[in-house]
Protein backbone atom coordinates (compact mmCIF):
# COMPACT_ATOMS: atom_id res chain seq x y z
CA UNK A 1 0.00 0.00 0.00
CA UNK A 2 0.98 3.29 -0.72
CA UNK A 3 2.04 5.66 2.47
CA UNK A 4 0.33 8.78 3.31
CA UNK A 5 1.46 11.44 2.12
CA UNK A 6 2.38 12.48 5.63
CA UNK A 7 3.70 9.97 6.41
CA UNK A 8 6.12 10.17 3.30
CA UNK A 9 6.77 13.65 4.47
CA UNK A 10 7.87 12.84 7.68
CA UNK A 11 9.96 10.32 6.15
CA UNK A 12 11.56 12.54 4.12
CA UNK A 13 12.57 15.25 6.25
CA UNK A 14 14.08 12.44 9.46
CA UNK A 15 15.87 11.13 6.29
CA UNK A 16 17.19 14.76 5.62
CA UNK A 17 18.07 15.36 9.42
CA UNK A 18 19.23 11.57 9.89
CA UNK A 19 21.85 12.33 7.12
CA UNK A 20 22.91 15.41 8.43
CA UNK A 21 23.48 14.39 12.06
CA UNK A 22 26.28 11.61 10.04
CA UNK A 23 27.87 14.52 8.94
CA UNK A 24 27.94 16.59 11.90
CA UNK A 25 31.69 18.18 10.71
CA UNK A 26 29.84 19.44 7.43
CA UNK A 27 26.84 20.55 9.59
CA UNK A 28 29.00 22.93 11.63
CA UNK A 29 30.43 24.51 8.29
CA UNK A 30 27.88 27.38 7.53
CA UNK A 31 27.56 28.16 11.58
CA UNK A 32 31.60 28.76 11.47
CA UNK A 33 31.23 30.78 8.04
CA UNK A 34 28.83 33.17 10.08
CA UNK A 35 30.77 33.57 13.03
CA UNK A 36 33.89 34.13 11.02
CA UNK A 37 32.23 36.61 8.26
CA UNK A 38 31.14 38.87 11.72
CA UNK A 39 34.56 38.79 13.57
CA UNK A 40 36.11 40.13 10.42
CA UNK A 41 34.55 43.39 10.13
CA UNK A 42 35.61 44.88 13.72
CA UNK A 43 39.16 43.95 11.94
CA UNK A 44 38.13 45.75 8.54
CA UNK A 45 36.21 48.89 10.22
CA UNK A 46 37.33 49.35 14.03
CA UNK A 47 36.86 47.72 16.84
CA UNK A 48 35.55 50.49 18.84
CA UNK A 49 32.13 50.19 20.06
CA UNK A 50 30.39 52.86 18.60
CA UNK A 51 31.07 52.25 15.58
CA UNK A 52 30.59 48.60 15.31
CA UNK A 53 27.64 49.49 17.12
CA UNK A 54 25.88 51.21 14.29
CA UNK A 55 26.85 48.80 11.49
CA UNK A 56 25.71 45.51 13.56
CA UNK A 57 22.16 44.62 12.60
CA UNK A 58 23.39 45.08 9.07
CA UNK A 59 26.45 42.98 9.65
CA UNK A 60 24.90 40.26 11.33
CA UNK A 61 22.29 39.96 8.57
CA UNK A 62 24.52 40.20 6.01
CA UNK A 63 26.39 37.38 7.46
CA UNK A 64 23.81 35.24 7.97
CA UNK A 65 22.60 35.86 4.39
CA UNK A 66 25.60 34.60 3.29
CA UNK A 67 26.15 31.92 4.97
CA UNK A 68 22.73 31.02 3.79
CA UNK A 69 23.60 30.89 0.66
CA UNK A 70 26.74 28.87 0.59
CA UNK A 71 25.19 26.25 2.92
CA UNK A 72 22.25 26.24 -0.38
CA UNK A 73 24.28 23.28 -1.77
CA UNK A 74 23.52 20.94 0.74
CA UNK A 75 19.87 20.83 -0.24
CA UNK A 76 19.79 18.79 -3.50
CA UNK A 77 23.31 18.20 -4.36
CA UNK A 78 24.06 14.91 -2.68
CA UNK A 79 20.59 13.92 -4.01
CA UNK A 80 21.11 15.04 -7.09
CA UNK A 81 24.43 13.11 -7.49
CA UNK A 82 22.95 9.98 -6.16
CA UNK A 83 20.19 9.49 -8.38
CA UNK A 84 17.75 10.48 -5.09
CA UNK A 85 16.08 13.57 -6.90
CA UNK A 86 15.11 11.45 -9.97
CA UNK A 87 13.25 9.29 -7.22
CA UNK A 88 11.36 12.18 -5.52
CA UNK A 89 10.91 13.34 -9.27
CA UNK A 90 8.90 9.98 -9.92
CA UNK A 91 7.75 9.68 -6.48
CA UNK A 92 3.35 9.73 -6.17
CA UNK A 93 3.56 12.34 -3.56
CA UNK A 94 3.09 16.06 -4.94
CA UNK A 95 6.61 17.28 -5.31
CA UNK A 96 6.24 20.64 -3.83
CA UNK A 97 5.26 19.26 -0.59
CA UNK A 98 8.74 17.09 -1.08
CA UNK A 99 10.31 20.29 -1.87
CA UNK A 100 8.96 21.88 1.19
CA UNK A 101 9.92 19.12 3.07
CA UNK A 102 13.50 19.07 2.59
CA UNK A 103 13.82 22.95 2.95
CA UNK A 104 12.09 22.46 6.17
CA UNK A 105 14.82 20.16 7.10
CA UNK A 106 17.73 22.61 5.47
CA UNK A 107 16.29 25.51 7.57
CA UNK A 108 16.80 23.28 10.71
CA UNK A 109 19.99 21.82 9.71
CA UNK A 110 22.00 25.18 8.62
CA UNK A 111 19.32 28.19 9.91
CA UNK A 112 18.81 27.30 13.29
CA UNK A 113 22.37 26.76 14.74
CA UNK A 114 22.73 30.18 13.52
CA UNK A 115 19.91 31.86 15.09
CA UNK A 116 20.72 30.62 18.31
CA UNK A 117 24.19 31.83 17.95
CA UNK A 118 23.51 34.98 17.04
CA UNK A 119 23.07 36.87 20.53
CA UNK A 120 26.85 36.18 21.11
CA UNK A 121 27.28 37.60 17.68
CA UNK A 122 25.43 40.85 19.07
CA UNK A 123 27.59 40.38 21.83
CA UNK A 124 30.99 40.71 19.74
CA UNK A 125 29.48 43.98 17.85
CA UNK A 126 28.12 45.80 20.74
CA UNK A 127 24.64 45.03 19.50
CA UNK A 128 22.40 47.46 21.45
CA UNK A 129 20.95 45.29 24.28
CA UNK A 130 17.08 46.44 23.35
CA UNK A 131 17.64 44.84 19.62
CA UNK A 132 18.27 41.20 20.93
CA UNK A 133 14.77 39.70 20.46
CA UNK A 134 13.82 41.67 17.44
CA UNK A 135 16.82 40.33 15.87
CA UNK A 136 15.92 36.89 16.71
CA UNK A 137 12.56 37.49 15.63
CA UNK A 138 13.51 38.80 12.61
CA UNK A 139 16.21 35.81 12.00
CA UNK A 140 12.77 33.51 12.77
CA UNK A 141 10.54 35.02 10.20
CA UNK A 142 13.88 35.96 7.73
CA UNK A 143 15.87 32.95 7.19
CA UNK A 144 13.09 30.52 6.56
CA UNK A 145 12.11 32.90 3.38
CA UNK A 146 16.10 32.59 2.44
CA UNK A 147 15.96 29.19 2.34
CA UNK A 148 12.86 28.69 0.23
CA UNK A 149 14.00 31.18 -2.23
CA UNK A 150 17.51 30.07 -2.12
CA UNK A 151 15.55 26.20 -3.39
CA UNK A 152 14.40 27.85 -6.29
CA UNK A 153 18.34 28.80 -7.51
CA UNK A 154 19.60 25.82 -6.45
CA UNK A 155 16.63 24.02 -8.57
CA UNK A 156 17.64 25.88 -11.63
CA UNK A 157 21.64 25.44 -11.21
CA UNK A 158 22.00 21.80 -9.20
CA UNK A 159 22.79 20.25 -12.49
CA UNK A 160 25.15 22.30 -13.46
CA UNK A 161 28.74 22.00 -12.50
CA UNK A 162 29.50 25.28 -11.66
CA UNK A 163 26.62 26.45 -10.24
CA UNK A 164 28.19 28.14 -7.52
CA UNK A 165 28.71 31.56 -8.30
CA UNK A 166 25.86 31.50 -10.79
CA UNK A 167 23.57 30.85 -7.54
CA UNK A 168 24.69 33.47 -6.09
CA UNK A 169 24.68 35.73 -8.96
CA UNK A 170 20.71 34.57 -9.37
CA UNK A 171 19.61 34.50 -5.57
CA UNK A 172 21.22 37.48 -3.76
CA UNK A 173 18.74 39.98 -5.57
CA UNK A 174 16.23 38.09 -4.70
CA UNK A 175 17.24 38.26 -0.96
CA UNK A 176 17.15 41.79 -0.66
CA UNK A 177 13.48 42.70 0.93
CA UNK A 178 14.08 40.19 3.41
CA UNK A 179 17.75 42.05 4.29
CA UNK A 180 16.02 45.14 4.36
CA UNK A 181 13.33 44.26 6.62
CA UNK A 182 15.70 42.48 8.87
CA UNK A 183 18.69 44.83 9.40
CA UNK A 184 16.18 48.06 9.53
CA UNK A 185 13.74 45.64 12.83
CA UNK A 186 17.26 45.66 14.49
CA UNK A 187 18.44 48.90 14.10
CA UNK A 188 14.87 50.28 15.01
CA UNK A 189 14.30 48.42 17.94
CA UNK A 190 17.84 49.56 19.46
CA UNK A 191 16.56 53.15 18.73
CA UNK A 192 13.45 51.93 20.81
CA UNK A 193 11.01 51.86 18.02
CA UNK A 194 8.43 50.30 17.29
CA UNK A 195 9.47 46.97 15.26
CA UNK A 196 5.49 45.30 14.53
CA UNK A 197 5.34 46.59 11.17
CA UNK A 198 8.44 45.06 9.98
CA UNK A 199 7.86 42.21 11.50
CA UNK A 200 4.17 41.59 9.65
CA UNK A 201 6.31 42.67 6.63
CA UNK A 202 8.85 39.64 7.25
CA UNK A 203 6.04 37.21 7.97
CA UNK A 204 4.06 38.57 4.73
CA UNK A 205 6.80 37.41 2.94
CA UNK A 206 7.33 34.16 4.58
CA UNK A 207 3.74 33.25 3.74
CA UNK A 208 4.35 34.20 0.44
CA UNK A 209 7.57 32.31 0.32
CA UNK A 210 5.62 29.15 1.72
CA UNK A 211 3.28 28.91 -0.74
CA UNK A 212 5.06 30.02 -3.99
CA UNK A 213 8.59 29.05 -3.39
CA UNK A 214 7.98 25.26 -3.51
CA UNK A 215 6.07 25.53 -6.79
CA UNK A 216 8.93 27.70 -8.56
CA UNK A 217 11.79 25.06 -7.13
CA UNK A 218 9.69 21.94 -8.41
CA UNK A 219 9.13 23.26 -11.79
CA UNK A 220 13.41 24.22 -11.91
CA UNK A 221 13.72 20.45 -10.61
CA UNK A 222 12.21 19.40 -13.48
CA UNK A 223 13.79 21.33 -16.15
CA UNK A 224 17.29 20.58 -14.23
CA UNK A 225 16.32 16.87 -14.70
CA UNK A 226 14.66 16.71 -17.59
CA UNK B 1 -7.80 33.76 -32.19
CA UNK B 2 -6.25 30.19 -31.62
CA UNK B 3 -5.67 29.87 -35.49
CA UNK B 4 -4.16 33.58 -35.50
CA UNK B 5 -1.66 32.54 -32.27
CA UNK B 6 -0.12 28.87 -33.99
CA UNK B 7 -0.32 30.92 -37.25
CA UNK B 8 1.98 34.17 -35.29
CA UNK B 9 4.29 31.03 -33.52
CA UNK B 10 5.28 29.51 -36.72
CA UNK B 11 8.97 30.37 -37.27
CA UNK B 12 8.63 30.66 -40.97
CA UNK B 13 5.58 33.02 -40.78
CA UNK B 14 6.55 35.32 -38.09
CA UNK B 15 10.16 35.61 -39.86
CA UNK B 16 8.44 36.74 -43.37
CA UNK B 17 5.90 39.33 -41.32
CA UNK B 18 9.12 40.78 -39.02
CA UNK B 19 11.09 40.66 -42.38
CA UNK B 20 8.08 43.11 -43.64
CA UNK B 21 7.70 44.92 -40.46
CA UNK B 22 11.13 46.34 -39.73
CA UNK B 23 11.32 48.76 -42.01
CA UNK B 24 7.84 50.52 -40.99
CA UNK B 25 9.26 50.18 -37.08
CA UNK B 26 12.84 51.64 -37.43
CA UNK B 27 11.57 54.21 -40.13
CA UNK B 28 8.60 55.29 -37.54
CA UNK B 29 11.25 55.12 -34.55
CA UNK B 30 13.91 57.44 -36.21
CA UNK B 31 10.82 59.96 -36.93
CA UNK B 32 9.49 60.05 -33.46
CA UNK B 33 13.04 60.29 -32.31
CA UNK B 34 14.05 63.12 -34.63
CA UNK B 35 11.02 65.09 -33.52
CA UNK B 36 11.06 63.88 -30.34
CA UNK B 37 14.63 65.30 -29.94
CA UNK B 38 14.36 68.40 -31.70
CA UNK B 39 11.14 69.26 -29.59
CA UNK B 40 13.11 68.24 -26.32
CA UNK B 41 16.66 69.75 -27.04
CA UNK B 42 15.39 73.10 -28.63
CA UNK B 43 12.32 73.68 -28.44
CA UNK B 44 11.39 73.27 -24.46
CA UNK B 45 11.99 76.06 -22.02
CA UNK B 46 14.83 75.71 -19.92
CA UNK B 47 13.75 74.52 -16.45
CA UNK B 48 13.33 77.55 -13.76
CA UNK B 49 15.60 75.12 -11.16
CA UNK B 50 17.44 72.86 -12.71
CA UNK B 51 18.22 75.02 -16.24
CA UNK B 52 19.43 72.98 -19.04
CA UNK B 53 20.37 69.88 -17.64
CA UNK B 54 17.34 68.94 -17.11
CA UNK B 55 16.76 67.92 -20.78
CA UNK B 56 18.53 64.51 -19.83
CA UNK B 57 15.15 63.05 -18.39
CA UNK B 58 14.11 62.71 -22.57
CA UNK B 59 16.50 59.78 -21.98
CA UNK B 60 16.56 59.31 -18.88
CA UNK B 61 12.77 58.38 -18.24
CA UNK B 62 12.50 56.18 -21.69
CA UNK B 63 14.78 54.07 -20.75
CA UNK B 64 13.72 53.74 -16.95
CA UNK B 65 10.42 52.97 -18.16
CA UNK B 66 11.72 50.78 -21.07
CA UNK B 67 13.92 48.91 -18.34
CA UNK B 68 10.71 47.52 -16.72
CA UNK B 69 8.40 47.11 -19.71
CA UNK B 70 11.26 44.75 -20.87
CA UNK B 71 11.02 42.13 -17.86
CA UNK B 72 7.54 41.94 -18.40
CA UNK B 73 7.68 41.16 -21.93
CA UNK B 74 10.28 38.53 -20.46
CA UNK B 75 8.13 37.41 -18.05
CA UNK B 76 5.15 37.27 -19.97
CA UNK B 77 7.23 35.07 -22.89
CA UNK B 78 8.28 32.85 -20.10
CA UNK B 79 4.87 31.84 -19.17
CA UNK B 80 4.31 31.13 -22.69
CA UNK B 81 7.21 28.54 -22.87
CA UNK B 82 6.48 27.21 -19.50
CA UNK B 83 2.52 26.72 -20.87
CA UNK B 84 2.17 26.05 -24.52
CA UNK B 85 6.57 25.66 -24.87
CA UNK B 86 5.97 28.13 -28.01
CA UNK B 87 9.95 28.46 -29.62
CA UNK B 88 9.38 31.48 -30.53
CA UNK B 89 8.23 33.39 -27.02
CA UNK B 90 11.78 31.55 -25.90
CA UNK B 91 13.70 33.57 -28.60
CA UNK B 92 11.83 36.41 -27.78
CA UNK B 93 12.64 36.44 -23.84
CA UNK B 94 16.64 35.32 -24.87
CA UNK B 95 16.74 38.17 -27.25
CA UNK B 96 15.23 40.95 -24.99
CA UNK B 97 17.47 40.09 -21.92
CA UNK B 98 20.20 42.21 -23.31
CA UNK B 99 18.07 44.89 -24.62
CA UNK B 100 16.78 45.53 -21.03
CA UNK B 101 19.69 45.10 -19.18
CA UNK B 102 21.34 47.88 -21.95
CA UNK B 103 18.28 50.07 -21.46
CA UNK B 104 18.79 49.59 -17.48
CA UNK B 105 21.93 50.20 -17.89
CA UNK B 106 21.12 53.62 -19.61
CA UNK B 107 18.56 54.80 -16.97
CA UNK B 108 21.57 54.39 -14.23
CA UNK B 109 24.15 56.19 -16.04
CA UNK B 110 21.99 59.08 -17.30
CA UNK B 111 20.92 59.16 -13.89
CA UNK B 112 23.82 59.56 -12.43
CA UNK B 113 24.99 61.75 -14.91
CA UNK B 114 22.17 63.90 -14.29
CA UNK B 115 23.23 63.50 -10.44
CA UNK B 116 26.31 65.03 -10.80
CA UNK B 117 25.71 68.65 -11.37
CA UNK B 118 22.10 68.27 -9.40
CA UNK B 119 23.32 66.55 -5.99
CA UNK B 120 26.72 66.71 -6.45
CA UNK B 121 27.62 63.12 -6.80
CA UNK B 122 27.23 60.10 -9.29
CA UNK B 123 25.43 58.21 -7.12
CA UNK B 124 23.10 58.29 -4.18
CA UNK B 125 21.12 55.23 -2.46
CA UNK B 126 17.80 56.11 -3.54
CA UNK B 127 14.82 54.76 -3.44
CA UNK B 128 14.31 54.25 -7.56
CA UNK B 129 18.45 54.44 -8.62
CA UNK B 130 18.74 51.03 -5.84
CA UNK B 131 15.84 49.37 -7.65
CA UNK B 132 16.82 49.72 -10.82
CA UNK B 133 20.52 48.51 -9.76
CA UNK B 134 18.99 45.53 -8.68
CA UNK B 135 16.71 45.44 -11.55
CA UNK B 136 20.24 45.28 -13.43
CA UNK B 137 21.36 42.78 -11.58
CA UNK B 138 18.50 40.49 -12.20
CA UNK B 139 18.97 40.75 -16.23
CA UNK B 140 22.31 39.75 -15.57
CA UNK B 141 21.19 37.09 -13.60
CA UNK B 142 18.88 36.06 -16.24
CA UNK B 143 22.18 36.36 -18.91
CA UNK B 144 24.32 34.54 -16.48
CA UNK B 145 22.02 31.18 -16.70
CA UNK B 146 21.00 31.39 -20.22
CA UNK B 147 25.03 31.09 -20.80
CA UNK B 148 25.86 28.61 -18.15
CA UNK B 149 22.73 25.75 -19.62
CA UNK B 150 24.08 24.52 -23.12
CA UNK B 151 20.93 23.41 -24.93
CA UNK B 152 18.87 26.05 -25.97
CA UNK B 153 15.15 24.54 -25.21
CA UNK B 154 16.47 23.81 -21.59
CA UNK B 155 17.92 26.99 -21.16
CA UNK B 156 14.86 28.62 -22.15
CA UNK B 157 12.58 26.81 -19.70
CA UNK B 158 15.15 27.31 -16.98
CA UNK B 159 15.37 31.40 -17.40
CA UNK B 160 11.48 31.45 -18.05
CA UNK B 161 10.72 30.22 -14.49
CA UNK B 162 13.60 32.63 -12.89
CA UNK B 163 11.68 35.60 -14.68
CA UNK B 164 8.60 35.08 -13.50
CA UNK B 165 10.11 34.50 -10.22
CA UNK B 166 11.45 37.65 -10.54
CA UNK B 167 8.83 39.24 -11.63
CA UNK B 168 6.70 38.63 -8.37
CA UNK B 169 9.73 39.69 -6.77
CA UNK B 170 10.21 43.18 -8.78
CA UNK B 171 7.61 45.02 -6.78
CA UNK B 172 8.37 43.65 -3.22
CA UNK B 173 11.87 44.92 -3.98
CA UNK B 174 10.92 48.11 -5.15
CA UNK B 175 8.49 48.74 -2.48
CA UNK B 176 11.05 47.21 0.04
CA UNK B 177 13.99 49.65 -1.00
CA UNK B 178 11.58 53.00 -0.83
CA UNK B 179 10.58 52.21 2.76
CA UNK B 180 13.86 51.62 3.25
CA UNK B 181 15.19 54.60 1.74
CA UNK B 182 12.75 57.04 3.86
CA UNK B 183 13.74 55.17 6.72
CA UNK B 184 17.32 56.09 6.37
CA UNK B 185 17.67 59.01 4.94
CA UNK B 186 14.16 61.36 5.33
CA UNK B 187 14.10 64.00 2.94
CA UNK B 188 16.83 63.43 0.26
CA UNK B 189 17.25 65.84 -2.87
CA UNK B 190 14.73 63.71 -4.76
CA UNK B 191 13.17 66.38 -7.27
CA UNK B 192 11.84 64.28 -9.72
CA UNK B 193 8.23 63.45 -8.49
CA UNK B 194 6.85 66.52 -9.07
CA UNK B 195 3.18 65.63 -10.35
CA UNK B 196 2.71 68.39 -12.77
CA UNK B 197 5.03 68.72 -15.64
CA UNK B 198 4.32 71.38 -18.54
CA UNK B 199 2.60 70.87 -21.67
CA UNK B 200 5.92 71.39 -23.57
CA UNK B 201 7.96 69.14 -21.61
CA UNK B 202 5.21 66.32 -21.43
CA UNK B 203 5.06 66.02 -25.39
CA UNK B 204 8.45 65.21 -26.30
CA UNK B 205 8.98 63.07 -23.08
CA UNK B 206 6.12 60.93 -24.59
CA UNK B 207 6.97 60.74 -28.16
CA UNK B 208 10.49 59.64 -26.90
CA UNK B 209 9.05 57.04 -24.77
CA UNK B 210 6.97 55.55 -27.66
CA UNK B 211 10.04 55.85 -29.72
CA UNK B 212 11.97 53.98 -27.57
CA UNK B 213 9.19 51.47 -27.60
CA UNK B 214 9.41 51.21 -31.43
CA UNK B 215 13.37 50.94 -31.34
CA UNK B 216 12.77 47.77 -28.83
CA UNK B 217 10.19 46.87 -31.41
CA UNK B 218 12.55 46.57 -34.30
CA UNK B 219 15.78 45.73 -32.62
CA UNK B 220 13.64 42.62 -31.07
CA UNK B 221 12.28 41.88 -34.56
CA UNK B 222 16.10 42.17 -36.02
CA UNK B 223 17.78 39.55 -33.20
CA UNK B 224 14.48 37.58 -33.52
CA UNK B 225 14.88 36.63 -36.86
CA UNK B 226 18.57 35.64 -36.97
CA UNK B 227 18.07 33.98 -34.03
CA UNK B 228 15.32 31.78 -35.62
CA UNK B 229 17.62 31.36 -38.59
CA UNK B 230 20.18 30.34 -36.76
CA UNK B 231 18.09 27.85 -34.08
CA UNK B 232 16.56 26.29 -37.01
CA UNK B 233 19.18 26.30 -39.60
CA UNK B 234 18.66 22.45 -40.07
CA UNK B 235 14.87 22.83 -41.28
CA UNK B 236 14.05 23.10 -44.80
CA UNK B 237 12.24 26.27 -44.79
CA UNK B 238 15.58 27.82 -43.75
CA UNK B 239 17.20 26.36 -46.37
CA UNK B 240 14.63 27.93 -49.11
CA UNK B 241 15.19 31.46 -47.78
CA UNK B 242 18.86 31.03 -47.81
CA UNK B 243 18.91 29.92 -51.49
CA UNK B 244 16.57 32.54 -51.87
CA UNK B 245 18.10 35.37 -50.60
Amino acid sequence: MEPSTLTALWALMRRDLTLAYRHRSELLNPLLFFVIVVSLFPLGISPEAKTLQTVAPGVVWVAALLANLLSLDLMFRTDFEDGTLERFLLSPHPLPLLVLAKTAAHWIVVALPMIVFAPVLGQLMFLRPDAYWALLATLILGTPVLSLIGGIGMGLTVGLRRGGVLLSLLILPLYVPVLIFGATAVDAAGAGLDVSGHLSFLGALLLLAITLAPLATSAALRVSLS
Amino acid sequence: MWVWFHKFGSPRYFYDFAGRCIPWLGAACALLMAVGLYLGLFVAPPDYQQGESYRIIFIHVPSAWMSMFVYVVMASSGAVVLIWRVKLAEIIASVSAPLGASFTFLALATGSLWGKPMWGTWWVWDARLTSELILLFLYFGFMALEAAIEDKRTAARATAILSLVGVINIPIIHYSVYWWNTLHQGATVTKMDTPSIHLSMLVPLLLMAVAFQLYYATVLLIGTRTELLSRERRTRWVAEVIRNS
